[in-house]
């Protein structure tokens, strides 16, 4: 049988009018103000923006305040803008070895040119509550020190001085930069379109398969070689002026993971490498990218696939937050039709199930 | 010898724009507040967009597209001719205007020192001054190292 369904225009308009006062909370308590997300939610923000993948920090801010802090739903919000604007053009590759450093550590090496900075972060606190910040805590100002204009080199670039790390690979000066956002997924996937699909995937997802790897779930002997946090600034090649043009900078968080390698028949055995890069403050999200990058590497290095982090197809068809909700929420949508289909196959089959199990019951009775 | 002096007045070009996208909108508009404009068409309408922003594997390698980031954009036309061209992250177009604005006065030989003495300096001096006080407060989070056991005899 089947029943067209029409209807539910005044539940669903009424249904919003519930959601957006359901949003607005107690209107005793002040309004948030999307400067007061942007500025005092900062890393909701950034990852807003990255799994958005789209840098704008305002924009983020009213995508999470508009989700009532629904993060994969202010995602979903900042894909859906960023299809309403033009593309300009790319820009030049940014050049992480000139951030301006606000953070930057090194699990590899103690004394690196330019010193462990620790910077803003979460690690070596207690993780103790903090009844102080229930209302109206006002913190000390930072600590300043002098500083010297010292270059703070890569510590990858240090190790492939001597050899002992793989170098980067070159750019293709023929093939194109992979884009997922204009290119259905094929694979096997080139690095660049990995990199891409990682850069934007479930921060979740990538923690989870990272850390699989790091449990025997594929081969993995990490190293965090650094970890840097700051400002860079983005380039694009304007066609009307005819130069680069400076655009301002962008927060990025960069990871250079460190692995083992034994070498192969035409290669001495040297360090390899997974790369993280993500916008704003996003630390683990990127050391969870590099080890997945580096596991992703497993045919290009010889490494035998046994585990869900090595295979490529498995994970970039599975890390996007937004394909991934959008079919598993599409299950709470009418599927009325499908279902009496299903009902009518069900009852279909018990009733051949009942008439041989009654046609073959006096011969059992038989047997007896 | 023109070919280096177009290549001197495009890098100071591209300095005052970096000065110019890292301001305020509102500031530029304080500054130039100041200065007896000319008159100026817009050339280009302020427009908001995109740029997909490329990084690189392993920071030094081949470039990938990392995500995008919004961008306005304008150009502006002198009633002398100067063309200028503005660009910023963000969707601030009049910002963007502005930036066009101050590029095309850079180029003008009447304009050029007001706007680099009215407008540029301070928005500088202001830039040098938040990247400063950032990078004093990362270097107060240098570790000092020290040895506790020093392993003698």
């Amino acid at each position: 049988m089947y029943v067209a369904v029409k209807g539910g225009e005044r539940a669903i308009e009424n249904a919003h009018r519930l959601l957006a006062h359901e949003r607005r909370g107690d209107r005793d308590v002040p309004e948030v103000t999307l400067a007061q997300i942007s500025e005092q939610l900062s890393l909701g923000v950034d990852r807003v923006m990255t799994e958005g993948s789209l840098y704008d920090r305002e924009l983020a801010a009213l995508a999470i305040k508009q989700a009532r802090g629904d993060m994969i739903e202010a995602i979903f919000l900042i894909r859906a803008f960023r299809a309403t604007l033009p593309r300009f053009g790319a820009t030049e590759p940014v050049d992480t070895g000139q951030m301006q450093v606000r953070r930057r550590i090194s699990s590899t090496f103690k004394d690196i040119p330019g010193g462990q900075i620790l910077g803003p972060t979460f690690d070596y606190t207690h993780r103790l509550l903090d009844p102080q910040l229930a209302d109206g805590f006002l913190p000390e100002p930072p600590a300043t020190s002098d500083t010297s204009p010292v270059a703070m080199p890569r510590v990858t670039d240090i190790l492939g001085r001597d050899g002992l790390i793989e170098a980067s690979p070159r750019a293709d000066a023929v093939l194109p930069v992979g884009d997922l956002t204009r290119e259905p997924l094929s694979f096997p996937a080139d690095r660049d379109l990995r990199l891409q699909n990682l850069a934007r995937a479930d921060e979740g997802f990538l923690l989870a398969l990272g850390y699989s790897s790091q449990r025997g779930y594929g081969r993995s002997h990490p190293f965090a070689g650094e970890i840097r946090l700051g400002e860079v600034e983005v380039e694009f090649m304007a066609e009307d002026a005819g130069f680069a043009v400076p655009l301002g900078s962008i927060t990025l968080t960069e990871c250079q993971m460190v692995n083992q390698f034994k070498g192969s028949a035409t290669e001495a055995p040297c360090f390899t490498r997974g790369y993280g890069l993500a916008f704003g403050q996003s630390e683990r999200k990127t050391m969870s990218m590099a080890l997945v990058d580096r596991s992703l590497r497993a045919r290009e290095l010889g490494e035998e696939i046994i585990a869900p982090a090595q295979d490529e197809e498995f994970v970039m068809s599975h890390s996007d937050n937004v394909q991934a909700t959008g079919f598993v929420e599409h299950l709470k949508l009418p599927h009325y039709v499908d279902f009496q289909s299903e009902l009518g196959l069900l009852r279909k089959l018990r009733n051949e199930f009942s008439e041989a199990a009654d046609a073959s019951s006096p011969m059992q009775e038989a047997a007896e | 010898m023109i070919a280096a002096r177009e290549n001197s007045k495009q890098v100071q070009r591209q300095a005052a724009m970096a000065a110019l996208a890292h301001s305020d909108g509102g500031e530029i508009a304080g500054r130039l507040a100041a200065i007896a404009l000319p008159a100026y068409e817009n050339l280009r309408e302020p427009e908001n967009g995109l740029v997909m922003v490329r990084g690189r594997i392993g920071g030094d390698g081949a470039p990938f597209n990392l995500g995008e980031a919004t961008v306005s954009r304008a150009a502006v036309r002198l009633a002398t001719g100067e063309v200028g061209f503005g660009y910023t992250l963000g969707r601030d177009g009049q910002k963007a205007r502005l930036i066009a604005l101050c590029d095309a006065l850079l180029q003008s030989n009447e304009f050029a020192d007001t706007v680099e003495a009215t407008v540029l300096t301070p928005l500088r001096a202001a830039m040098l001054s938040r990247g400063n006080q950032k990078a004093a407060e990362a270097a107060a989070t240098r570790v000092d190292f020290y040895t506790l056991v020093r392993g003698e005899g």
